[in-house]
């Protein structure tokens, strides 16, 4: 059961999240539904089909991957550097058997966990807009829970290296939005030249975006599994370096 | 207040043979921040049920030492050892013998008591039944059953440090570490967790404990530790430490610089050493010279007291304030 400690501390924020439950599910699906209303909806009616899907239908599955990315990053910059600093939730622990490895896994797979949830909220809220997702949708569901850990390692490090709250300014504006507008979410990244296209299939929210539209609608024209397999991999080293960051911060 | 009384029962091995009662070993403990040596070099051990008090000013290495024994803080040199297991080897090994109150409140202000209580237990893997009996037992032995659903929040100063003594207890440990529990609380709220602290000692848990309030040390440790830049100036029983550094009696004395050092000289008629600070003497005697006591009764005010912890420490490390 060795391995498992960090469980304990997944079920100490979800005990504490259970008191603030609704302000926190507005907090992460309000950004990406009014990105789908405003977007989809007012501007999607007056645009081209892309790939044989409507503009609506284009943004949905995207949108659901961003709302992975902005709650499993909020919640280990923001809450997790709450816990570190405020409330020193990380220093009463490391009085009891669970050590930085323990804590790292706990924040990351509970950041992972709520970008999960946002994301089974926002499919299911889809048929409420006309947008039907396939059966494969299900098996998109384990890929979004990776993007999660991978999302909240990343905010785990920043949250390891802010001296304040203003630090994570940085982290927003020069990460989530960029990879937000920029992922594929909101145009195709074919109509991008070959050589620039690259850079923007490189960077780390562009295959979910993808991968998330292929399982939507059952459509498997792109190598899902490589995808897969190189965020699996890019996951499992953000999460080894967020161990060494916290370590730093933590013991001195 | 009777049914308070029943202390809950701590891990406490009776049938331990004698020599294999250390508790902590520390030898030639050393830790560098840079070039800045904090600790420097120490040695000490702390036997079954003892309590050891560890005093020095700010920045003598108290904490670093503390943080050491936990895994905050990496040693640079040196060994340690918690019930004879390797430190920081065995670490979440020895976590689960050892219990902490820390200086700074990390109670979970989201939480009630009782869940604060609960989720820590769950960090020890006590859960369940177990773990509700356990807080409960807690929670009276602290004199806060009534505070069981109350939000951290709204608990005054004394009921979060009892709270946070009583997580400290949750794992049953065998050796209580408490740094400053008794900080920015009134007499009232102290003398409760002293007393609590005492039943606690009488049932046989060890304890290593930090504080300024040099009276808290007086009346809790067995054994005082002093330490200075990160060296040990000192250590033993509290009242033959002051008996044989600082002396029986103090002598306070107000007047003008010409009556003082008369006095001072006086003074030299009997054992005693004297220190002059700012329009004070301070005579510390070395054997009984109430004999001289005729000599002050023109003096503006003076009076007599025996020496204490505050004057061997003052004696150790100085007067001038440390600040970091």
């Amino acid at each position: 059961m060795k391995h498992l400690r960090f469980w304990t501390l997944w079920l100490r924020n979800s005990r504490v999240w259970r008191k603030h439950v609704m302000a926190t599910l507005i907090g992460n699906l309000g950004q990406p539904l009014l990105f789908l209303l405003a977007m989809g909806y007012g501007l999607g009616r007056e645009m081209q089909t892309i790939d044989g899907l409507t503009y609506l239908q284009f943004l949905a599955p995207g949108l659901v991957t961003s709302s992975v990315m902005y709650s499993a990053a909020f919640e280990t910059t923001y809450g997790s550097y709450t816990r570190l600093t405020m409330q020193k939730t990380y220093e009463a622990i490391l009085m009891t058997p669970l050590g930085i490895t323990d804590i790292a896994l706990g924040e990351i797979f509970w950041g992972a966990s709520k970008g999960l949830l946002s994301a089974i909220i926002m499919l299911a809220m889809l048929p409420l807009f006309g947008v039907w997702p396939s059966i494969w949708t299900i098996a998109l569901l384990p890929v979004l829970f990776m993007s999660g850990v991978f999302f909240a390692a990343f905010g785990l490090i920043m949250t390891a290296l802010a001296g304040s709250y203003e630090f994570f300014n940085y982290f927003i504006s020069l990460v989530l939005t960029p990879l937000f507008l920029f992922s594929g979410i909101f145009f195709p990244l074919k109509t991008i030249a070959p050589s620039g296209r690259i850079f923007f299939e490189l960077l780390p929210l562009t295959p979910i975006v993808t991968l998330s539209r292929m399982f939507c609608y059952g459509q498997f024209h792109e190598p899902w599994l490589l995808k897969i397999a190189g965020s699996f991999l890019l996951t499992l080293f953000t999460c080894w370096l967020s161990v060494i960051f916290l370590r730093k911060r933590l013991i001195q | 207040m009777s049914s308070t009384q029943t202390p809950p029962q701590t891990a406490v091995d009776a049938t331990q043979a004698p020599g294999d009662d250390i508790i902590v070993q520390v030898n030639g403990l050393s830790k560098f921040f840079g070039s800045r040596c904090a600790v420097d070099n120490i040695s000490f051990a702390i036997r079954q049920g003892e309590c050891v008090g560890f005093l020095g000013p700010n920045g003598a290495g108290k904490t670093t030492t503390i943080n050491m024994l936990l895994g905050l803080v990496e040693k640079s040199g040196g060994t340690m050892c918690i019930m004879h297991m390797d430190i920081p080897g065995q670490h979440q090994e020895a976590k689960r013998l050892i219990g902490v109150v820390p200086q700074t409140d990390s109670l979970d202000p989201d939480l009630t008591v009782e869940e604060n209580l609960l989720t820590y237990a769950s960090y020890f893997n006590i859960t369940g039944k177990k773990a509700r009996a356990r807080s409960a037992d807690l929670l009276q032995f602290f004199a806060l059953a009534n505070r069981r659903k109350e939000i951290i929040e709204h608990l005054s100063g004394g009921q979060r440090r009892r709270l946070l003594l009583a997580r400290a207890l949750i794992n049953e440990p065998k050796l209580l570490i408490l740094d400053e529990p008794t900080v920015g609380l009134d007499p009232q709220a102290r003398h409760l967790i002293w007393e609590r602290l005492e039943i606690l000692q009488q049932q046989g848990t060890t304890m290593l404990l930090t504080s300024h309030y040099l009276d808290e040390v007086e009346h809790l440790s067995n054994r005082v530790l002093i330490l200075d830049h990160g060296k040990i100036v000192a250590q033993g029983v509290p009242q033959q430490l002051i008996t044989e550094l600082v002396g029986i009696d103090v002598f306070v004395i107000e007047g003008t610089v010409a009556e003082l050092n008369a006095l001072e000289k006086s003074f030299k008629q009997c054992q005693a050493t004297t220190e002059r600070v700012n329009d004070k003497l301070y005579v510390y005697t070395q054997e009984d010279c109430s004999r001289l006591e005729s000599l002050l009764k023109n003096s503006r005010s003076w009076l007599r007291r025996p020496a204490n912890l505050e004057d061997l420490f003052i004696q150790l490390t100085g007067r001038s304030l440390r600040e970091s």
